[in-house]
């Protein structure tokens, strides 16, 4: 079975100026929502409290709020959690009730009061002091700038510079295409969600990693070829496997967004935009910054 | 060839066996106690530890406490502020005021005075420095502060004899398996597996326990210093049904030379009380400070709350004193238990706190082993539908991979948690890559024209340096992620870089072993791909 049938040839670079201005605009989007509107933050990052609760009945978010009373300061926010029918909730305190201390007495009275001390389940609780928040941010931000300047450097240094510059840009832009569609999704960021980032940085460089050993392949053998014909022939030639290998990510992927259970159907969600971002850019994205990076360098000289 | 075949061959038979060996304990049956249930000759000589489950997934409580240093820094401070005026009068040296202003000593004096007291630092206050000097008509003003040197290593200090603290109390509070470590500068990591309900535990880390004994001010009402405020050397305490003591600020004692510290149950109607040894030093002590105040009222103060006030009947000898109160048996344990394991140097806060629940954890791991089954089944039957014959070899890797990597994480006790789980699920989709290089390569070469003994050679050795790249750049995320993570991040680091090391043996050297057999073996005439 052979999904790209050998010999194909599409020709990849002659769309790259189209493909160039969408991925911008998109960059462009993500970058203004990031600066004027921000991502949902976490626990991890902003700060706070969440509590994972599993009631014995069927019970509504306004009877809970309701049950809750007051709990410390801020805003108190209650989504629903978990399968259809499972009952869980998450309740998000705003303000970090750490310094209380006895939250879990307090939670647990009020909801005795109304559910009953069996009705009810306190699944999980996470603290997270405003300090540790920030600090864990901004390791965040930077454990992935490194990790995207040192893919760059590798490629540097295994290949060439230009493909470097590319395999960069290309990982930015994944990396903005993943933050986009978790803001869109309304998933909030947490450290789970750097991980994923990492992880499509990591991974999401393997297929420009492809692509640049058949382009040096390539140009090895033929010294006449022009740059772009052989960075086409190289990205249909190896179209197959840059499609099967993510192609086998997403399916464990998938499994995992759909039956992982709540806490990492945000990761599976990130990885899976970020790994089919990763196909995309190699082709429309790192391909042309190598090819303008070659026509900057004939233009200077 | 066909030795080489066999040494690889005999090789990997080895590292399965071993493997599996790792595995057993982590699959059999538990006992009661929760230990696997293994033969004695298998205890004796073979590896019997399961794979750990972070708390994420076996349920706990994951503290961490930031010690308030500056706190103890002012207490040393405060300390050698009071010794520098007592020396500096004892040496009749003149000095106006010397008082503490946070982390610093400031001192007012004549100008006179100036190089007599840059004497007296250098001579015998030499962990302070002078951090600044003024003299203007005729007075001078100086601010000290501990050297540079002195603070590292008081932080150091405080730190790590707050560990040692929180370690002897959760000791004895009876948690199986705690993690107690130091986390960067001045942070505790404290992991308490089990561990539901943790506002006792928590109560139990956070409390100070500075037990100090103080004399009570009779020759003064307490009224009158509620009014006017305490006259120096005085300061007013409240005991716990907020009565108020007019006391000396200065401790006679402190709880520094309790040696022992157990419940007592109640003799009358009064509850249970909390019964102090003291070592030598501490009973001497303790037998000459009763001996000197007989008839007088002895506070006993725990962290600035008096307890009781008794009067001393008599010289006290024997190292023994009480401390009651209105106990609950489960209050007299924890203050027990904090006497016994010592004071904290500095107060602790909480920084972050995760708890999670035994039934989330175990719905945690069912929903990870589903979706690891789901996800692995697809790229199995994907593989074997595209690649036929080589995709059953891939398979064939893949079920090997899993087997290591287990097998690894058991043998380095390295901690499963939930992303862990979700770590070891998406290596599965990554593990097949570089068979799906190797085998697009063979086609490839296959197509060119080539035999297929000349195609599978090829096919290994052109996809190799591709191979090596793409997992070189996804381990190195990894070794990032492991850098920056807490906790569960760190388990799924950890699991993406042993994934990627048991990919590259079982996907490239255990699929050429079979293909170099049955080049060896017969004419291989045709790949099924």
């Amino acid at each position: 079975m052979e999904l790209i049938k050998p010999g194909t040839s599409i020709p990849f670079t002659k769309y790259r100026h189209i493909a160039v201005i969408i991925s911008t605009v998109i960059n462009l989007t993500v970058i203004a929502f990031l600066i004027f509107r921000g991502p949902v933050l976490g626990v991890d990052f902003s700060g706070g409290t969440v509590v994972q609760l599993r009631f014995g009945q069927k019970v509504t978010i306004p009877e809970i709020r309701e049950a809750l009373g007051k709990l410390g300061e801020g805003e108190v926010v209650i989504q629903d959690f978990g399968q259809e029918g499972s009952n869980e909730f998450l309740v998000r305190l705003e303000k970090t009730t750490v310094q209380l201390g006895a939250l879990n007495d307090q939670l647990r009275t009020n909801l005795s009061q109304k559910f009953g001390p069996k009705g009810f389940e306190i699944r999980r609780i996470e603290s997270v002091g405003p300090k540790v928040g920030g600090e864990l941010r901004q390791k965040g931000t930077w454990s992935v700038i490194a990790a995207t300047i040192m893919m760059g450097v590798y490629i540097w240094f295994r290949f060439q510079l230009r493909f470097g510059v590319g395999a960069v840009i290309a990982l930015i832009h994944d990396v903005l295409v993943t933050i986009g569609a978790l803001m869109l999704a309304g998933y909030e960021f947490d450290l789970t969600i750097v991980a994923a980032l990492l992880t499509v940085v990591g991974y999401s460089v393997n297929d420009t990693v492809i692509v640049c050993d058949r382009v040096r392949e390539h140009l090895r053998k033929s010294k006449r070829e022009s740059l772009e014909n052989i960075i086409n022939l190289s990205i249909n030639e190896t179209l197959g496997r840059t499609i099967i290998t993510t192609g086998t990510a997403l399916l464990v992927l998938f499994a995992l967004f759909i039956l992982g259970g709540g806490v990492i159907r945000p990761f599976a969600f990130a990885l899976l935009v970020g790994f089919f971002s990763g196909v995309y850019s190699t082709i429309f994205i790192a391909s042309p910054v190598i090819l303008l990076w070659e026509k900057g360098k004939k233009s200077t000289k | 060839m066909q030795r080489s075949v066999l040494i690889r061959l005999a090789i990997f038979v080895v590292a399965t066996v071993v493997a599996v060996v790792y595995l057993v304990p982590s699959f059999v049956p538990k006992d009661a106690k929760g230990e696997p249930q293994l033969y004695e000759w298998w205890k004796q000589y073979l590896p019997t530890d399961r794979i750990h489950l972070g708390l994420d997934l076996q349920g706990g409580s994951h503290l961490v406490l930031e010690v308030k240093v500056d706190k103890a820094i002012e207490n040393t401070v405060e300390r050698i502020k009071d010794d520098l005026a007592k020396v500096g009068k004892d040496k009749n040296i003149p000095i106006t005021e010397v008082v503490r202003q946070g982390t610093q000593i400031r001192i007012k004096a004549p100008a006179a005075s100036v190089d007599k007291i840059r004497d007296l630092q250098k001579t015998e206050f030499t962990n302070l420095t002078v951090v600044n000097s003024q003299v203007s008509g005729g007075t001078a003003d100086m601010v000290l502060s501990l050297t540079e040197k002195e603070l590292r290593a008081l932080r150091d200090a405080t730190v790590d004899q707050s560990l040692e603290t929180i370690r002897n109390r959760i000791d004895q509070f009876g948690v199986s398996e705690p993690v107690i470590q130091r986390q960067g500068q001045q942070e505790i990591l404290v992991q308490l597996p089990g561990v539901q309900d943790p506002e006792d535990a928590k109560k139990l880390i956070q409390q100070t326990a500075l037990l100090e004994f103080k004399l009570v001010d009779d020759t003064r009402s307490v009224e009158d210093a509620l009014k006017s405020g305490p006259p120096p050397g005085d300061q007013i305490l409240y005991g716990q049904d907020r009565t108020p003591y007019l006391l000396q600020a200065q401790p006679l004692m402190t709880g520094a030379y309790i040696a022992d510290a157990h419940v007592r149950p109640s003799s009358r109607l009064e509850g249970p009380y909390v019964e102090l040894v003291l070592n030598n030093t501490g009973a001497r002590l303790f037998e000459r400070i009763t001996a000197e105040n007989v008839k007088r009222r002895l506070a006993i103060v725990l962290d600035n709350k008096v307890y009781s006030a008794p009067v001393i009947q008599e010289r006290i000898g024997g190292g023994r004193a009480s401390i009651t109160g209105r106990f609950e048996m489960k209050d007299a344990r924890e203050l027990a238990i904090v006497l016994r394991a010592g004071a904290l140097p500095a107060p602790l806060e909480i920084a972050e706190e995760r708890t999670v629940g035994p039934s989330l954890g175990s719905d945690s791991i069912r929903q990870g082993v589903i979706s690891f089954i789901v996800g692995s089944s697809l790229v199995v039957i994907f593989m074997l539908v595209y690649y036929k014959g080589a995709g059953l070899l891939a398979d064939v890797a893949l079920i090997f991979h899993i087997l290591f990597l287990l097998a690894i994480l058991a043998a380095f006790k390295a901690v499963l948690t939930l992303p862990g789980i979700a770590g070891i699920v998406l290596i599965a989709g990554m593990a097949v890559d570089a068979n799906v290089l190797i085998n697009e390569r063979i086609r490839e070469e296959l197509r060119a024209g080539k035999s297929a003994r000349a195609a599978i050679e090829a096919g290994y050795e052109r996809a190799l340096p591709a191979i090596i790249d793409t997992n070189v750049t996804t381990f190195l995320s990894g070794v990032i992620l492991f850098q920056f993570g807490t906790g569960p991040i760190k388990g799924f680091a950890v699991t993406l870089c042993i994934g990627i090391l048991t990919t590259v043996v079982t996907a490239v050297y255990m699929t050429r072993i079979y293909y170099d057999w049955r080049i060896s073996t017969r004419k291989l005439t045709r790949v099924s791909i």
